[in-house]
């Protein structure tokens, strides 16, 4: 075997063997490129994977933005803002936010942030980027269905975006879009064009989160690099792989619920129809069942939750490894308990439906296995802490966001206990205790995982450093700004204010919340503030931020830091580096750090 | 170095691994459409379905197309280039003519009177022509794959005989094939 030398920043020297490579095409020789089929049509993953993250990051804006202007509306419900009218017209008359705009707010800003930013925001970003560069492979096993990938999201986008702008205005019936509200155009104006738009393009979502999905499962099993056995890779390409597992195999259901949707809306069929009045005009529909769709919705529903929580699981553990310079604890409980979410995933759905009349003896089946999640979940808890335990930690903007998920993630996790018996749920089901338990497990936590994806993978993606200023404001605001939005939200919860109302100051019960309410309002746009920096940091970096000198700026074990700075088409300029060892070689035998492709050691253990 | 090397054997190639999971994701869907049929069908007002005729030729064209597609496989490994050609072309027309069979078979409930969309239609009937419908989408996805590897058979200026992309449209042609006789058992045991 031919071998040749590279060094790896930290003294280390490792040979590189040449080997069966899995894409014969050479992609050593620079080749020219228009500017078409490298930053538009390309078909390299690292591309693709960039085109997700920027179209992620403008959802993440728009989707932000509904939240700050119906935040306005629950702080200052009495308030006039002129502006408002200016911009919205008839959605705002007289300054204030209408109640339909108020719905189709709320509504879009779910849809927005669950499916456009966590979903393709966060894995498609971080799946195409990391998977070939991590497990050692050209490309992905289709480059070209990766793009159709990405470009079936854009038009999911677009039609979404278009939606925007119709003059019914968007969907408005909650992103669940529960039939009937979401089936009859004349129940509400949301429910007229904006609805069928919705339908689209979530039709055109799914085939693009397939599309990619079917890719990633395929490119982890087939094409790791000599000696990249599955319990070698780095804990980010297990939760990846999960993720797409999850995705493959529920996303279509909700497909199916979404079509018989689109019958009963456009075809008169009563799929979800049955003995129905709207405005004194009584409906031929017979026959159908509301709940049927709640049950395909959530059979989908409840394995999104872990479509977007996953990726972020992964890369914490990652990088807590990494900064914490010592080996994830528990390696392959991680990975256990990756694969016990994943299972019970696809067994909870039912919990969104305890106050749908389901019977109670089914329900505690239900209760049982929902509370059984928390077992994976502290492990992977006690797994990050120790890992931490007498590391030597170094608080880069990526560890300070890990760590500030694992803070989000044991927080929102504890009221997950609450919510999954079905005898609190009966009080606590559709209160804000509801908003601020999702919104921090799942919104901020997974968020706080995108966000030190970001800043440690920044380099690799760039070839240069996000600002560290910047960063640190952005960390310690969001994260002291996600707990005083949210913690209080678990009080009023309590007390049981509910969910999808526009304004309380007429309701006794609930008025005192007003000044908490204005509070709340007040931090989400600080916050919102703190988050238009980040952006500002992102794009001011990726051309001005300070410049990579060398390939492994954070001492990292894993594939992606044995490339060129800024890899080209193909990722390795000679051949793909072999694999000798498991990616958590940290502290190890007196030395900081072991890259993967380093032999092993005579005196030491194989892993 | 022995044993990393043994791990590397692929036995299957990525694109053909690919159709699997995909396949398994196709599954996933009519599991929920069939499952959302069974949840319906113990409730008030289903109707029972009388399956017509058309629909037991339309299976058998299917069927007969899986063969077709079987043989024009076969061919292409021995080499005898004509044969596949024309094996390829009538799986296609087969195909084809599945989906029209399909559409006259859902003509004949109008021809009885019997609704399957709009006002005064029942359920078990729109259950049947959405669930088929799919289905049929699904086959015409298979359609235009042979499609395109006949064109590129019949192109002279590219010559391959790469058995690959038929393999992998045959493996999906046999896939929803078997999902409509499974559909169609579904219909006829589930009225």
């Amino acid at each position: 075997m031919s071998s040749e030398t590279i060094s790896h920043g930290h003294a280390a020297e490792a040979s590189v063997h040449s080997h069966d490579s899995h894409e014969a095409h050479g992609h050593d020789h620079h080749h020219e490129e228009s500017f078409l089929s490298k930053y538009v049509f390309s078909t390299d993953h690292k591309m693709i994977g960039k085109q997700f993250l920027i179209t992620g990051i403008i959802w993440a804006i728009i989707g932000g933005l509904f939240s700050v202007l119906f935040r306005l509306q629950l702080g200052y419900p009495e308030a006039s803002f002129p502006i408002l009218e200016d911009l919205f017209g008839k959605w705002a008359a007289g300054g204030r936010i209408s109640n339909e705009f108020y719905y189709a707010l709320v509504t879009m800003h779910g849809t927005i942030l669950v499916f456009f930013v966590l979903t393709a925001g966060l894995s498609g970003t971080f799946a195409n980027i990391l998977i070939p560069l991590q497990i050692g492979a050209r490309d992905m096993a289709s480059g070209f269905m990766n793009m159709l990938s990405y470009w079936f999201f854009f038009l999911a986008s677009v039609v979404m975006f278009a939606s925007l702008f119709i003059q019914t205005g968007p969907a408005s019936g909650g992103w669940t879009i529960y039939p009937p509200l979401s089936a009859l155009g004349q129940a509400s104006e949301g429910s007229k064009l904006g609805m069928d738009f919705w339908l689209i393009s979530m039709a055109l979502f799914i085939v693009s989160s397939l599309l990619g999905g079917l890719n990633y499962i395929s490119t982890i099993l087939n094409l790791r690099t000599k000696g990249m056995s599955m319990t070698r890779m780095p804990l980010t390409m297990w939760a990846i792989f999960f993720t797409a597992v999850l995705g493959v195999l529920s996303f279509p259901v909700l497909l199916s619920g979404a079509v018989l949707l689109l019958f009963d809306r456009n075809l008169g069929t009563s799929f979800y129809l049955s003995e129905i009045v709207v405005k004194g005009e009584i409906l031929p529909n017979e026959g159908g069942s509301a709940i049927l769709f709640q049950h395909l919705f959530w059979f989908l529903g409840h394995p999104e939750v872990y479509i977007i929580l996953l990726p972020a699981l992964g890369m914490v553990s990652e990088i807590l490894s990494v900064n914490s310079r010592k080996p994830i604890f528990g390696y392959l409980a991680m990975v256990g308990s990756l694969f016990a979410i994943c299972i019970l995933a696809f067994l909870v759905w039912a919990h969104h439906m305890f106050v749908t009349g389901l019977n109670p003896f089914l329900g505690a089946f239900f209760v049982l296995l929902t509370l059984l999640i928390a077992v994976p979940s502290a492990i992977k808890v006690f797994n990050w802490l120790t890992t931490l335990w007498k590391g030597n930690i170094r608080f880069t903007p990526g560890m300070l966001f890990s760590i500030g998920f694992i803070s989000l993630f044991i927080s929102g996790g504890l009221t997950g206990i609450f919510l999954g018996n079905s005898t609190l749920d009966i009080h606590l089901h559709d209160t804000y205790f509801v908003v601020a338990h999702f919104h921090i497990v799942m919104g901020v936590a997974s968020f706080f995982g995108m966000f030190a994806g970001v800043y440690h993978w920044f380099p690799k993606m760039y070839g240069r450093f996000l600002n560290n200023t910047m960063a640190y404001i952005h960390f310690w605001v969001t994260l002291v700004g996600a707990y005083l939005i949210f913690w209080p939200m678990h009080y009023s919860g309590l007390a049981g204010m509910p969910r999808r109302y526009t304004d309380w100051s007429n309701w006794q019960s609930f008025n005192q919340f007003q000044d908490m309410n204005r509070f709340i309002s007040t931090v989400a746009m600080i916050v919102f503030a703190v988050q238009i920096l980040f952006v500002f940091n992102f794009f001011y970096s990726i051309f001005k931020g300070r410049k990579v000198t060398s390939t492994n700026p954070w001492g990292a074990n894993t594939l992606e830091w044995t490339t060129p700075i800024n890899p080209g088409h193909g990722n390795w300029p000679g051949d793909i580096p072999e694999v000798h060892r498991w990616a958590y070689d940290y502290s190890k035998d007196g030395r900081e750090f072991i890259p993967q492709t380093e032999p092993i050691g005579a005196y030491e253990s194989k892993h | 170095m022995n044993q990393v090397i043994s791990e590397q054997k692929r036995k299957i190639h990525p694109h053909k691994f690919t159709l699997w999971v995909a396949i398994g994701s196709i599954l996933m869907m009519f599991a929920g459409l069939t499952s959302a049929y069974i949840v319906k069908r113990s409730q008030a007002s289903w109707l029972m379905i009388e399956i017509p005729m058309m629909f037991w030729y339309s299976t058998a064209t299917i069927l007969a197309s899986s063969v077709t597609v079987q043989l024009a496989l076969k061919a292409l490994k021995k080499r005898e280039m004509i044969n596949y050609r024309r094996l390829l072309v009538v799986t296609a027309v087969l195909g084809v003519l599945f989906i029209v069979l399909q559409i006259v078979g859902f003509r004949q409930f109008a021809a009885q009177d019997i609704r399957l969309v709009g006002a005064g239609s029942n359920a078990s009937y729109s259950f049947l022509l959405a669930i088929s419908g799919i289905h049929g989408v699904h086959v015409l996805g298979g359609v235009v794959a042979l499609v395109v590897i006949a064109i590129r058979a019949l192109n002279s200026s590219t010559r391959s005989y790469s058995s690959l992309p038929l393999e992998i449209a045959a493996t999906y042609w046999h896939f929803v094939d078997a999902l409509w006789i499974y559909l169609f058992i579904f219909f006829t045991w589930m009225k």
